[in-house]
């Protein structure tokens, strides 16, 4: 059923009882063209692109729980492109561009609000740095102002400019970035997929792969065996794991990230900002919730739940920024299991095994990437090609020497 | 997440620094296939959900490399024992016998 006014209007008139669930809980068929493991927001979407787009609807999106009850629903909703290397930012900008028309192609209030993403810097060199991002942004046709100190003064007088460490000398801004609802974003995306004929089947975890020779042909579930043409992976936090059962080994280790939201206030902050000085962002919730979140952990984790050295780091990160949250109570915390990739950076190719394809390795910022992510991943498994935004995700590149390393930290995951 | 230093007892994982998989051993640079072993050395892990061997740096103590055996479901710690052994540590738990 089409979402409207006058929908809402005649189910407001006759008790609500005109409102049919948003997709079937299917279960499995024998055999699909194509299985997308991860009912996530990532898999999801390119169930919903490979039938909107492609055209190809006999698919199967398999979850081992229910959908988007891993990182889809943990993250801290932000959405940005204010990348700075070539192979990163036409892909987020093509997302950005998606997050733009999502509810109107969805049909579905995925709560997309552009408020403004405002990256604080501290020194010169940082100053240089945002600079530099911010002139490669606008290369790339992506919007995006250098701030002075008096400028960010104007929008958020609260902040704490004269910190004796980290006094605020301005930010870089890109007003189209903002958040979304991450859980709506996954249930628009369920709709649209079902209502094209893909099966969503929930408690259905992947506990092998059918191969005939070196191909993959289909996967053993907990709920039977079932065929496939092709299989894709979009079950970040677990890809080493999955990928594992096929015999491949991934550049990827699996770290906790945690993150935080506190009691609900009235409205006090209507973008979302960064500390430039550490690592902490926050942004406030339609509910009034102040979202908000650090580094990871930086050991290897599977856990779903980090550790207070971590909690210490980020409330110091956050009354530096702003002191005027010091007397907030925290209200939840949690973690959500990041594929931290050996550069840093995602990716959406075919693997060695033929009909095996891969999206993997998003770190902690794959919510931002979810449209294009399902754009370009079923690009590739419906063409056999990349998207033209997407080429630089290859699996090979660590081989090869094509690194887009954005952090320039090199192979080491805990510190992207 | 406390990590029991065969050094200082057992200590506030945030005085730790990490460095990753313990169970990887670097190639032979003279060997044929050189430049394949080191990609795989350098980029790919096995990235286990379970026991994981793994290199802890005690920076804010007392400086040494440690050998973690974790489980990175619970974080529970099963074995820290000195990265490097020799005969000053053969009181030590995990050292060589």
């Amino acid at each position: 059923m089409r979402y409207s006014f006058l929908s809402l209007l005649a189910n407001g008139l006759t008790g609500q009882k005109g409102w049919t669930p948003a997709w079937r809980d299917a279960a499995p068929k024998p055999a699909y063209d194509v299985i997308i493991v991860g009912g996530g927001g990532h898999g999801l979407a390119t169930a919903y692109y490979l039938a909107k787009v492609h055209g190809i609807t006999n698919v199967a999106v398999i979850e081992k729980s229910y959908i988007g009850s891993g990182n889809a629903g943990r993250n801290t909703t932000i959405i940005r492109s204010n990348y700075l290397l070539p192979g990163n930012e036409p892909f987020y900008e093509w997302s950005m561009k998606l997050w733009e028309g999502l509810e109107q192609e969805l049909n579905y209030n995925a709560m997309v609000s552009q408020r403004g993403i405002l990256n604080l810097f501290h020194s010169d060199a940082q100053r240089d740095a945002y600079a530099r991002r911010g002139n490669a942004m606008r290369l790339a046709g992506v919007d995006s102002e250098l701030l002075d100190r008096r400028r960010v003064r104007a929008m958020y007088p609260f902040l704490d400019f004269d910190n004796a460490r980290f006094p605020i000398q301005g930010g870089l801004l890109q007003r189209r970035a903002g958040t979304a609802r991450h859980d709506a974003v996954v249930w628009g995306y369920a709709r649209g997929a079902d209502t094209r004929g893909v099966d969503i089947v929930q408690n259905c975890e992947v506990t092998g792969f059918l191969r005939e020779g070196d191909a993959i042909v289909g996967v053993e579930t907990t709920r039977g065996t079932i065929r496939a043409g092709k299989v894709a992976l979009a079950v970040a936090g677990n890809s080493s794991r999955v990928a594992a059962l096929a015999g491949l080994r991934l550049p990827i280790e699996s770290h906790v990230l945690q993150a935080f939201v506190s009691e609900g206030l009235k409205p006090v902050i209507d973008g979302v900002i960064t500390f430039g000085a550490g690592h902490f962002y926050i942004s406030q919730s339609d509910k009034g919730g102040l979202v908000f979140g650090g580094d990871i952990d930086g050991y290897n984790s599977y856990a779903q739940r980090g550790n207070l050295p971590v909690v210490e780091d980020v409330a110091e990160g956050g009354m530096a920024l702003m002191p005027r949250i010091g007397r907030l109570r925290l209200l939840r915390m949690w973690g959500g299991i990041m594929d931290m990739s050996m550069d840093g950076s995602p990716i959406i190719d075919r693997t060695p095994l033929p009909g095996l394809y891969l999206n993997a390795g998003w770190c902690y910022g794959g919510f931002k990437a979810t449209p294009a992510s399902g754009w370009c991943f079923a690009h590739l498994i419906a063409t056999g090609a990349p998207h033209e935004t997407a080429g630089a995700f290859r699996l090979d590149r660590f081989r090869t020497g094509h690194l887009i390393d954005e952090k320039g930290v090199g192979a080491q995951p805990n510190l992207h | 997440m406390r990590i029991p230093c065969p050094y200082c007892g057992a200590r506030d994982a945030h005085e730790f620094a990490y460095l990753g998989d313990a169970t990887l051993t670097r190639p032979d640079p003279a060997a044929a296939d050189a430049a394949d072993r080191f990609h795989d050395y350098v980029y790919l892990r096995d990235n286990p959900a379970g026991r994981h061997q793994e290199w802890w740096y005690h920076a804010n103590g007392c400086r040494q490399w440690l050998r973690l055996t974790r489980d990175t479901r619970t974080h529970a710690i099963e074995a820290a024992e000195p990265a490097r052994r020799d005969a000053t540590q053969a009181d030590m738990p995990g050292a060589a016998s």
